[in-house]
Order: structure tokens, then sequence, then C-alpha cells
């Protein structure tokens, strides 16, 4: 006994000239990184800069915080929860074509390459790039936010339906159709019950990190909390910046509780 | 039984052999009901409209159009905030990833006893990930300065946060037979962790770390807007300029740039699992 487990020690894989090569690689690479970081241009005082945004933004607004009209944090978070959750929607939908056309086990595999790629080029573009078109599309305001947000949650979307369509469990399909199933029958009951939480729980979980990423759309005037949020921090108003940043805290921290439960009820059937 | 089941009775049936079986009535009406009272609230508030879409939806295409053909003679100009950009997500990376580790170990329960340090630290990482990394970025921007520094720190953030949630619950799902036995045979925690636990975790750490990576270097091209440094600068300067082709170059090389990265890491993943 003994000596058998001396010789599998003995005997283990040597691996250590492939990992210091992968650790010589490592350094490498950080190496050559590191010459983009080190650019300090040396904005004086930062560290007393730093003092005053923490300050302010631990001594939020409190009548911006509970301002119950159209101007206050709390109908902001509004808008940008209709926001996300619409976006969310539409984008959920609008993946389920782009999804089944791509899956591997569908298609032949040029079709699902071409569909990959085309699925990685909108992931690719900013969502920024979109917001542009968009606000040329219907003027400012949250609507072409919200179109946004679903272009933009296209890719994952996708990308995780594709993962579910290809590990669809095919037995199932064949016993149904060895009980003498219809089309109809088989897609009811042998694959919309494998799909649909594996869906639900995807779109449940774009629609929290929508509403984180809505700030972007600040940038080009699409709505939500973004604009205030980036403009109190351009004028420096960090109390109104901490107003909005700790209703936003508040709401992220309540959703992602809600929708960790569902996901959770969901994975467990 | 749930309330649900109170208010909409199952429905009973008879088996052959006489036994009983109870099927609980389909949760989806409700489910569908409420879902289409939120997406009336939205399209409220949002001032969602088809019919704007439908009618004036070839406007979304003009800039897309402009941009093709690219302006090729742009490139020169970009690849040197490409290159800025592949740096600030390697190494912000890099920087988060290890940073995360120390905090996961802290955060899980089956590592740590003290449930006022798990708590803590999952408060922590809770905390940094509900911070919008635009929001970052800019703050960064006000205490390094405008440059790739500001960049690498918020992309660092985001990493720390995003890689310490995932590590934590990989380390809370490990077999801990290992590290019991190491543990018995008389080695410290450290040492135990090290022997029984890592060598579990380390294959989809990596894994996870190539995928935020790739997440990173798409992340990082909106930097730029904030004055955080890389491709965002000068897409942010061709957009502005409403020189759309320069932007179109930009976009299409940003696109190999990613495609290569995501082949480089999806074969190391695969490799991994």
């Amino acid at each position: 006994m003994e000596n058998k487990i001396l010789s599998a020690y003995e005997n283990r894989p040597r691996t250590l000239w492939s990992r210091l090569a992968l650790g010589a690689v490592l350094v490498a690479l950080m190496a050559w990184s590191a010459t983009a970081a080190v650019d300090y241009t040396g904005a004086s005082g930062g560290g007393q800069i730093a003092a005053s945004i923490i300050s302010g933004i631990l001594h939020p607004d409190l009548s911006l915080l509970f301002n119950f009209t159209t101007e206050g944090v709390p109908y902001l978070m509004l808008e940008t929860i209709c926001i996300a959750f619409l976006g969310t929607v539409v984008g959920a939908v609008l993946a389920i074509p782009l999804s089944f056309l791509t899956a591997s086990n569908l298609v032949p595999k040029p079709i699902a390459f071409a569909g990959r790629m085309a699925i990685m080029a909108i992931r690719t573009v900013p969502s920024l790039v979109y917001g542009l078109m968009f606000v040329r599309v219907t003027g400012m305001g949250a609507f072409p936010g919200l179109m946004t947000m679903a272009l933009s949650s296209i890719g994952m979307v996708s990308k995780m339906y594709i993962e579910a369509i290809e590990d669809l469990d095919v037995k199932i399909l064949e016993s149904l159709d060895a009980a003498g199933c219809t089309t109809f029958q088989k897609i009811r009951y042998g694959i919309l019950p494998q799909l649909i939480p594996n869906f639900a729980s995807t779109a449940i979980y774009r629609f929290d990190i929508n509403l984180r990423d809505a700030t972007v759309l600040g940038l080009v005037g699409a709505g939500g909390y973004g604009a205030p949020l980036i403009f109190a921090m351009n004028a420096y108003r960090w109390n109104e910046a901490g107003a909005i940043l700790a209703g936003l805290i508040v709401l992220v921290l309540v959703v992602e509780y809600g929708s960790t439960k569902i996901r959770v009820k969901l994975a467990r059937g | 039984m749930s309330l649900y089941d109170k208010i909409f009775l199952p429905r009973t049936i008879t088996l052959e052999n006489g036994k009983t079986v109870q099927q609980p009535v389909s949760r989806m009406p409700l489910i569908i009901v409420l879902v289409l009272i939120c997406c009336a609230v939205s399209v409220k508030v949002t001032g969602f409209n088809f019919a704007t879409l439908a009618k004036r939806g070839e406007q979304f295409f003009v800039i897309l159009g402009d941009m093709f053909p690219p302006n090729w003679k742009y490139s020169s100009q970009v690849w040197g905030p490409l290159f800025d950009t592949i740096k600030m997500s390697l190494l912000g990376s890099f920087i988060g990833t290890v940073a995360a580790i120390p905090f996961a170990v802290l955060a899980s329960t089956n590592i740590i006893r003290s449930r006022v340090v798990v708590s803590l630290s999952r408060l922590l990482f809770s905390l940094v990930r509900t911070l919008p990394t635009l929001v970052v970025a800019l703050i960064a921007t006000y205490v390094f300065g405008l440059g790739t520094l500001a960049g690498t720190t918020a992309i660092a953030v985001f990493t720390f946060a995003y890689m310490g949630k995932i590590l934590y619950e990989e380390i809370e799902t490990v077999d801990m037979g290992a590290f019991e036995a190491a543990e018995a045979m008389g080695a410290s925690k450290p040492r135990a962790f090290v022997c029984a636990i890592v060598p579990q975790v380390l294959p989809s750490y990596i894994s996870n770390t190539l995928f935020c990576f790739e997440g990173n270097v798409r992340y990082a091209s909106i930097l730029g807007y904030v004055g955080a440094g890389g491709l965002g600068l000068v897409l942010n300067e061709r957009l502005g300029w409403r020189d759309y082709s320069g932007a179109g170059m930009i976009l299409i090389m940003l696109f190999v740039t990613v495609f290569i990265i995501e082949t480089i890491s999806r074969y190391f993943r695969r490799k991994l699992v």
C-alpha cells in the first residue's frame, strides 16, 4: 500500500517547465500592459479629491432622495426599472428566433457559424452607438433607452439560450414519439418544459445586469438615472450623485435578492 | 399547500387502479398576467410606441449605412487606443481576479465559521457590484487624472466584484472530504486549503477569469467616453464629428480583436474543463 502510494507520487506528472513558461508569459503580458497603465498624469491632490468625493457620496442629498415628483430619485428608479424590464422583454423575445437559427444541433454548420458571427457583431458594438442610432429614430427619452437595452441584451441572452437549446434532452422526444404523440404535443410536453425555466432564468439575470448598465444610457440622453447621475458628477455635486447612487444600490440589492430567489426556484423546479 | 392551491383547487384524477392523484393548477396564467401588467406599466412610463418604430425605423440604419464602407486610412490611428484597451483590460482583470481571492475565501461559509466575517465580506462584494463601472471610471478620472490608469482601476473594481462572487460560490460547492481529511492528518487550515480546495476550484476559476477578460475588452471600449482611455476616446471623437466611416473602422477593428481574443480564450477554456 505504502509503496503504491509512493510510486504513484514518484510518477506524478512533471509540469514544472510548462508552469514556468506559463508564468513567464503571464509576467510578460502584465509588464506589457503595465506600460499603458502607469501614465499617471498626476491630477494634483488626487487623495484630497477622493476624500471629498467619498464624503459627498456618504452624505446624500436627502431632499432629492425622498422627492416623489418626476424630478426625484424614486421616479428615476421607476423609470429605470421600466426601461430595463421592457428592454429585457423585447431583447429576450428577439433572441428566441435568433438562437434557434444558431443552435448547432438544429441547423447546418455554415448557418450556425453565420448566426454566431451575427450575434457577436451585435454584441461588439458598444451600447452607446446603438443609443445614438435610436435617439435619431425616436428622439430623446426613455423610449430609445429601452430599445438600446433590448439590442444590447440580445448578445448575452441568445448565447445562453443557444446553450440551453444545445443541451436539450432528446431522449424525451424519442419516448414521446414512441408513445405516439403528435409534433405539437412533442413541442408542448417535450421541449417547452425543458426550455422555459432556462429562458426565464436567463431573462431575469439579464434584467439584473440591465439595471446596472442603465448608467451608460445617460451618456446619450436615453433616459433613466444615468443622465442626472453623470451631470451631477461632472458638476462636482457629489451629494446629488450620492443620493442617486444610494437609490440605485437599494434598488439593485432588492432586485438581486428577489431574482436570485426566483432563479433558484426555477432551477430546482 | 400554498395559498395559490387553496384558491385554485387542484384537479383530482382517479387512476384505473382506484388511486387518486392531485394535479395542482398551473401557475402560468398568474405569471403571464403579472408580466403583462408590468409590461403595460412600463409601456406607459417609457412611452414605448410601436408606430414610431415602424415609421421611422429606417432612420436607425442611416448611421449604420454611413459606417460602410469604413475609412481604411483611419486604421493607422486606431492601433494605439486599441492596444491601450487591451492593456487596460489585461491588467485590470489580473489585479481584480487576484484581489478577489482573499475576500472570496473570507466569504465562503464552509471555510470561515464566523458568520460576521462571512456576511461582511459578502456585503462588500454586493456593494461594489452595484456600483456602475462607468461611475467608478468617472471617479477614477478625478482621482488619477484622465487616461488609461483610471480605466484600469474601473475594470479592476468590476472584475473584483464579479470574480469574487463567482469564486465564493465555487468554493462553497466544493467537495469538503479532502479538506477534512487533511485537517484530520494535522494540516493547518491554510495548508489544507491549498492542498484540498485550490485544485478543485482552480480550473473553473481560470476559465471564469478568461471569460471575464473577454467581457472586459468589450466593456473597456466604452470607458473612454468618460475620459478613461482606450478606444472609447477615439470612438467618441469620431461620433462627435459625425465621421461615421471612421467610427465604422474602429468598430470593425474592435470586432476582429474581440473575435481573436474569444477564439483563443475559448480554446483554453475547453482545455481546462
